[in-house]
């Protein structure tokens, strides 16, 4: 940033304008300014570099993995890392843990993405609805959102599962169950904030209703603050996940979930560690990297939470 | 509440300091009844939804219809499901779960068994966690920016980002199959089992009581892995707590009068700015001590921990659906329990929340 302005071209300088001749124009310098941010903070950096590798794995599995994951070679067993041809070792039934791991990156995504589209919006649905009507519907809607959170998450998702019966789906829906309150209770806060600001009064005297004016109004203002928290607990609905696969609540063999591939590696753990350990450190890579995302995330789109 | 609290008219006169203290505790005794009918009608919902049929697991696949017509009747499922929501509240406040198929006893004395196991593996965790959380969340808000603070960074975030089971098995194998140092699963040696008399139901204290030094040294050996596990996991909350609660006390004027007066700094960390977040701290004690009663599901299961969470899990595996829902509502009710005795250790404490 020199003092004296200098004549810029280019995307880059028409991003960074001062003077946006759009909306359009202004939202993308904004997002650009975000960006720049963002991108100076490391850490985040890193994070998402290893969820942009995780995705591109998973799109690409069937070329990348070296053999199929579920084609079983009972002589090659339990091979140890760095055999010929299996780069991580083999299981306990000759399928190379590689390919697996490669394979089980879609589950995981798949889990994370179901969970992050259902459950923020049920939370933002509730919260902002209780923050909106007040009155006995939020008093109602609030002690809801409190009974849920009262339950340890896991043990709710156990009781769920066993309800529904194992498999990925319900393990998605028992997850999702138990992580929408604290969402709900951030949505609550946000439109308490916006209820009577000037905007919403100006809306109503255009006459748009109540559901126009928080689906149009409100909803669009809870988003940032929803996608900080939702980044933030991806981990912990990937440690959920794997959890529930651990316990063979999840994901059914032959399917090659994380979680259900440390829990066949149990058996072998004191003389076959890496059946279990790489499945592992695929779970906690990718966690970390939810992690320093989200902690990134909140610097750049909620400076006042920010990690000071 | 804010906005709820400018709807309602202000009252004229103030109120008695009695009245106001009565009136919170009847506020919070609302609060715990209504929480805990909420629990209890989730777990009826869930018990109710369950595909497999509680008639045809207590009379066997080859009843007659007469047989499976009498239970029918006898565990009141041909009532209205208002009635039988009644019937299951009255059950549990008389501490009544029902029958376990898995294990023929009562649910509640089974629960009553295996909760001191928990219990002990929490609070030696918790313990760890706050020993050693404590001193590093205070260290990293001091030495702010430092290598100090981003290793005290990166440890909470492995803590944050490790499946508890994957690391309790690596530890497993590094600790007692690599290494030896410490017992494998289970809580004691084989031979040492029932040598002590049950008093709490926590073996440490336990042999203590019974002076019996051997079965205690046993007992420890089994229990530091996992008890450091979860000190781990409540140590990475603990510390990135403590980290925020400092800082916001060390950029405060009052710190910077303090200095200004020639205080040691010592006196200035650990006297004024430690000694004004330890309100806060407790808070955030009883939430991760309840935090570890739900880790240690996974962890109990690991270490073959006779524990709650084992209770529920094994009972899950064979359809043992009373002790799915006792265990679910007991580790409920002690969540609430926790939560509430937190803010209440808040009020209590802390002059400015009254």
């Amino acid at each position: 940033m020199t003092m004296i302005p200098q004549p810029r071209q280019g995307l880059r300088a028409w991003l960074l304008t001062d003077t946006p001749t759009s909306r359009t124009h202004a939202r993308l310098s904004a997002l650009y300014q975000s960006w720049l941010s963002f991108r100076g903070n490391q850490m985040a950096m890193f994070g998402l570099g290893i969820l942009v590798f995780l995705v591109f794995v998973a799109a690409f599995a069937p070329l990348l993995a070296p053999h199929d994951p579920f084609t079983q070679n009972l002589l090659a067993r339990l091979r140890p890392p760095g055999s010929a041809g299996y780069l991580l070792g083999s299981d306990s039934l000759g399928r190379d843990i590689l390919s697996r791991l490669i394979y089980g990156s879609r589950i995981t995504l798949y889990i994370v993405t179901l969970v992050a589209i259902v459950a923020p919006v049920v939370g933002l649905f509730v919260g902002t609805v209780a923050g909106y009507t007040g009155g006995w519907v939020d008093i109602v809607l609030m002690r809801i959102t409190d009974i849920f959170l009262a339950f340890p998450r896991l043990v709710l998702a156990l009781a769920f599962v066993a309800a529904l019966g194992a498999g990925i789906e319900n393990a998605v829906l028992a997850i999702s169950l138990t992580a929408w309150p604290p969402y709900a209770r951030i949505a609550r806060a946000e439109t308490l904030t916006m209820r009577n600001s000037d905007f919403i009064h100006a809306v109503r005297l255009q006459g748009a209703g109540p559901l126009r004016i928080i689906i149009r109004h409100i909803w669009p203002l809870c988003i940032s603050s929803l996608v900080v928290r939702v980044t933030l607990d991806m981990a912990g609905i990937i440690l959920a996940a794997a959890g529930l696969g651990f316990l063979g609540l999840g994901a059914q063999p032959p399917t090659p979930e994380w979680g259900a591939m440390i829990s066949d590696g149990r058996r072998f753990i004191l003389d076959h560690w890496w059946v279990a350990t790489m499945p592992g450190l695929a779970i906690f890579t990718v966690s970390l990297a939810f992690n320093l995302l989200g902690d990134g995330l909140r610097d750049v789109l909620d400076p006042k939470e920010g990690s000071q | 509440m804010a906005g709820i609290a400018e709807i309602r008219p202000k009252e004229g006169r103030r109120k008695s300091p009695f009245r106001a203290a009565l009136e919170k505790a009847a506020k919070t005794i609302v609060t715990v009844v209504v929480t805990m009918l909420g629990l209890l009608f989730i777990t009826f919902f869930i018990g109710r939804v369950m595909p497999v049929d509680p008639v045809l697991s207590i009379v066997g696949e080859r009843a007659s219809k007469e047989v499976y017509e009498a239970a029918y009747k006898a565990l009141g499922l041909d009532q209205p499901l208002i009635v039988q929501f009644f019937l299951y509240i009255r059950d549990v406040v008389q501490g009544n779960f029902g029958i376990s198929l898995r294990t023929g006893f009562p649910v509640a004395d089974d629960i009553r068994r295996v909760f001191p196991a928990t219990m002990e593996l929490a609070t030696l965790g918790t313990i760890f966690g706050v020993l050693l959380g404590v001193p590093l969340g205070v260290l990293a808000a001091v030495k702010r920016g430092t290598w100090i603070d981003q290793i005290a960074r990166v440890i909470a975030l492995i803590g944050y980002s490790m499946p508890v089971f994957w690391l309790g098995l690596i530890g497993l194998l590094l600790f007692y199959g690599i290494l030896g140092w410490v017992g494998g699963p289970g809580r004691l040696d084989i031979f040492f089992q029932d040598e002590v008399p049950q008093v709490t139901g926590m073996i440490l204290i336990d042999s203590l009581l019974d002076g019996n030094l051997e079965v205690f040294r046993n007992a420890l050996t089994h229990i530091i892995l996992p008890a450091s596990l979860l000190g781990y996991y409540s140590l990475a909350y603990i510390s990135r707590m403590t980290r925020s609660f400092m800082l916001e006390q060390l950029n405060s004027e009052y710190i910077i009068t303090a200095r200004v007066k020639g205080l040691s700094e010592r006196a200035v960390i650990w006297q004024h700015a430690f000694g004004n977040i330890k309100v806060q701290l407790i808070t955030v004690i009883a939430l991760s001590y309840a935090g570890l009663l739900e880790g240690s599901v996974l962890t109990e299961i690991i270490f073959a921990w006779p524990g709650i969470g084992s209770y529920i899990t094994t009972s899950l595996l064979s359809a043992d659906m009373n002790a799915v829902m006792g265990g679910t509502v007991v580790v409920g009710l002690v969540f609430v329990l926790l939560n509430i005795l937190a803010e209440l250790l808040y009020q209590f404490f802390d002059p400015r929340a009254k």
